[in-house]
């Protein structure tokens, strides 16, 4: 167990380094931010003074040296747009993103599970059929057109909800939440379903076909056999066993949600890190968009390493085939 | 002690009056656009969306007024004393938003703030030797060359208070390299009519109303009522039509073209000039085009070909059509708020493809030739578009422009690399001087300061560099009208660029909200009236 921990965190330093390397050779082609800071009047002395003191003119590799050995201490620089510390400005805006994140996997489970499970029961029934067809849209539709539909609707027509930003928020040292404001409640609602909306529908198409093929199983015809009521044989017994995959995937999405949350957070002005980085890519502000992948990069490194533990404690032939593949 | 107990509740009663009158006073307004300052400091960044923040809550010596005519402000007079001197004198009883007082030791400080190597704003003091105080009230600027136009580039330059940058140890315009956040970066000290009250970069700002300032009493200064200012960026195009639309911001103060029809039928959109001009720029140094087939010269130096490529394209179909009508054509390269402008240099080349024709026969391109347009996808309005609507134009004429459209973080890399050999510009100025355009758009690149430091065709013209130095010196002001006049005469004769048309700014805003268009597109909440 534990040098099976040890070598998957070895792996994970190897994928993060990979990662920092990967997007800071990018980096050198999304514009030269030495030019966006000098504005509009400059002279090449003051071009080259500035180069030269941000070590720009250093080789790649040494550079990108620097940067590892500065992020391994928790310094990611300045931003060259804000002029503010990088991992302070990181720091004001992960709160939005994870509360945002949090909120549309909930959804994404709370609402996806139910309908799975009604649409793996009653196959033929009219409203699966129609859950079937939302989640066509789900899957089909682009975030950004979901999200604007949603603003149209619910912040234009009816002017119920908020179209853009977080609302009032609460601060709690460094952590700002706004779930505890009316306003920042009600922001909440339209970036988080839209942002949910995908992770649903896979999540109910998943669950869905689980069902379907745990229904066909012995152990289900001996429970009804047994004369238990529909209720525990489709709970107790079905759906319980469907959720081993789901919450596998779920874990894997979350990882996914926080990444894709760029585009939502784009369209609601959400104030998160991926707003933040488009912002930063527009401006060619290489610090806060290393960190931020480097960030990213590590939320999925160690989602997937608490699955992978979690799979190896929750699935107990994993052990067994290991013991008995050792003791060859 | 009755009589204590009554003249308590008779002030309370005061106070809830007044605390009445005052919330029915209060006048929100809450306007939106598409990216946030990215600093506050007064003299790092010189860019639109850092001014529109910073000239609410600082002031520079010579304000603008709604036609862009330079009115009085922290100075209430100034004259050219030697030709190398200008004099200021300050207004007094002037306070910071620190309740410090206003004089001639800030002034010098702030021009010398603008002067140093980490400033933005070095263009708006690039001719200033030394700032010294005559007296409390009284500045000299001194030049290292006579400056008929620093008063106009003055109006750009925000004062800051001495003793409060001292005491917060902003003596610099902040910069990346300190590896450190300077304190000017989210704090202000101004003498402007509004105050910050909370920053937050990138998600909300909010001012409220300095009841103090020394322009309120003036009506010609100010016509608002706004109390308390929210600005919240919102990037996305659509998001911030929809705010707009569903009432959660007042003003928007650049809805994305496409939306002003459907946004003037239930709300007060603004149109007006903006003081930018887009064109053309070619490449007329290299003896050989870096993205062309025609080998071994330069047909663009060829003033036939330029002509050809001016004839070709029909300006009116781009007005209509690409901008919605939101341009005005223009033959020039500066639009009328400039001072130098002149309407009968302001002519267009004909739309004329068989002209077009003709002349690339004459220059020895019967069959045209292949060049590639550089062109930018998100700075101008509408930038992409133009370009891909010119080189269909082009085709005609059997030019056949490779369009190579790129995000400006790329692009401008590539032109002030000399990477190009057509490129599309858009070009404001600042100043509202013709100077500064001649200077940095057609004066020979001399490695003087300034000179051709935009001019990445390299065009180079012994005349009109004579004009330009004219421009630059001379305080005759008829005369120097004439050199201005002289030198838009050769531009419009020798084409070394192919202009377009001015932009137009619509400004959207909720049918409570009156305020006025400023050509510099820039919103002075102090002009907003909110019903």
């Amino acid at each position: 167990m534990i040098a099976f921990v040890i070598r998957r965190l070895l792996q994970s330093v190897l994928v993060m380094l990979t990662v920092a390397f990967i997007s800071f050779a990018l980096f050198r082609y999304v514009g030269d931010p030495v030019l966006i800071m000098l504005g509009q009047d400059f002279t090449q002395a003051q071009y080259d003074t500035l180069v030269s003191e941000l070590g720009l003119d250093q080789p790649f590799y040494l550079q990108f040296a620097k940067f590892i050995v500065a992020a391994l201490q928790g310094e990611f620089g300045i931003s060259y747009r804000l002029a503010r510390p990088v991992a302070q400005l990181i720091m004001e805006r992960l709160p939005a993103t994870l509360e945002l994140s949090l909120v549309a996997a909930i959804l994404a489970l709370c609402i996806g599970v139910p309908m799975g499970v009604y649409t793996g029961l009653h196959r033929e029934s009219w409203l699966s059929r129609f859950f079937l067809t939302i989640s066509l849209i789900g899957v089909s539709l682009p975030t950004f057109l979901i999200g604007i539909l949603l603003i149209l609707i619910f912040a234009v027509q009816f002017g119920v909800l908020p179209s853009f930003g977080r609302g009032d928020v609460v601060k709690f040292g460094t952590w700002s939440s706004g779930f505890l404001t009316t306003s920042g409640l009600k922001a909440l609602v339209l970036p988080a379903v839209t942002l949910s909306l995908f992770q649903l529908t896979l999540i109910m198409r998943l669950v869905r076909s689980e069902m379907l093929e745990v229904l066909r199983t012995d152990y289900i015809k001996f429970a009804r056999a047994r004369g238990l009521t529909n209720r525990a044989v489709h709970f107790g017994h079905a759906l319980k066993n469907t959720l081993v995959p789901v919450i596998t995937i779920t874990g894997l999405q979350i990882g996914g949600i926080i990444a894709f949350a760029i585009v939502t957070e784009t369209v609601f002005q959400w104030p998160g890190m991926g707003l933040l980085f488009i912002q930063s890519v527009n401006n060619a502000d290489v610090p806060v968009m290393a960190a931020y992948l480097l960030l990213v990069g590590f939320f999925f490194v160690a989602i997937n390493l608490v699955v992978d533990l979690l799979y190896y404690v929750v699935d107990p032939r994993l052990r067994v085939d290991r013991g008995a593949a050792s003791g060859h | 002690m009755s009589l204590k107990r009554a003249y308590r509740a008779a002030l309370l009663a005061g106070a809830m009056a007044i605390g009445l009158v005052a919330a029915a006073e209060a006048k929100p307004f809450r306007f939106s656009v598409s990216g946030d300052a990215n600093t506050l400091d007064p003299h790092s960044q010189n860019a639109g969306q850092v001014t529109l923040i910073l000239r609410q809550i600082y002031e520079p010596l010579i304000l603008r007024g709604k036609k862009l005519e330079m009115i009085p402000g922290l100075a209430t007079s100034w004259q050219s004393v030697e030709p190398n001197r200008w004099r200021f004198q300050l207004r007094r009883g002037v306070k910071f938003h620190d309740g410090s007082d206003f004089n001639a030791d800030d002034v010098v400080f702030s021009i010398k703030r603008a002067l140093l190597p980490t400033s933005n704003y070095s263009i708006y003091v690039d001719t200033v030797a030394d700032a010294v105080r005559v007296d409390d009230h009284t500045v000299d600027i001194v030049t290292r060359i006579p400056d008929p136009i620093l008063p106009d580039k003055l109006s750009s330059v925000f004062m800051m208070d001495k003793e409060w940058s001292e005491k917060n140890n902003a003596l610099r315009p902040q910069n990346t390299r300190e590896r450190e956040e300077m304190f000017t970066v989210r704090n202000t000290n101004g003498t402007g009519p509004y105050r910050l009250t909370s920053r937050e970069s990138d998600v909300r700002t909010e001012l409220a109303r300095v009841d103090s300032w020394w322009g309120w009493e003036n009506k010609g200064l100010n016509d608002g009522n706004v109390t308390q200012i929210t600005f919240r960026p919102v990037g996305s195009d659509a998001t911030r039509v929809a705010a707009l639309l569903s009432g959660e911001v007042d003003f928007v103060l650049d809805p994305p073209l496409q939306d002003v029809a459907r946004l003037k039928q239930s709300l007060r959109v603004l149109e007006g000039p903006e003081v930018r001009t887009i064109f053309f720029a070619m490449d007329m140094h290299r003896d050989e085009l870096l993205y062309s087939d025609v080998k071994g010269k330069n047909p663009l130096k060829d003033i036939r070909v330029r002509k050809a490529l001016y004839h070709a394209i029909d300006s009116n179909a781009i007005h209509t059509r690409v901008m919605r009508g939101q341009s005005i054509p223009t033959g020039t390269f500066f639009p009328p708020q400039v001072n130098g402008y002149i309407k009968s240099e302001d002519v267009r080349l004909a739309y004329d493809v068989e002209r077009a024709k003709k002349l690339l026969a004459e220059a020895g391109y019967p069959n045209g030739f292949e060049i590639t347009l550089d062109c930018p996808n998100n700075r101008y309005i509408n930038d992409e578009q133009i370009c891909q609507a010119v080189v269909a134009m082009w085709t005609r004429i059997g030019v056949r422009a490779k369009l190579n459209a790129m995000p400006l973080a790329t692009f401008f890399p590539k032109i002030q690399k000399d990477d190009s050999s057509l490129y599309l510009l858009g070009w404001g100025v600042p100043t509202y001087d013709a100077l500064y355009s001649f200077q940095s758009l057609l004066q020979s690149r001399d490695g003087q300061p300034g000179n051709g430091i935009w001019n990445y065709g390299r065009y180079s013209y012994a005349e009109m560099d004579r004009l330009i130095n004219i421009m630059k010196t001379e305080l005759d002001s008829a005369k120097r009208t004439a050199a201005i006049n002289a030198a838009l005469k050769i531009y419009r004769e020798d084409v070394p660029h192919i202009p377009l048309h001015h932009q137009m700014i619509p400004w959207a805003m909720r049918q409570t909200v009156n305020t006025v268009h400023m050509a510099n597109n820039q919103l002075e909440v102090k002009w907003v009236k909110v019903d």
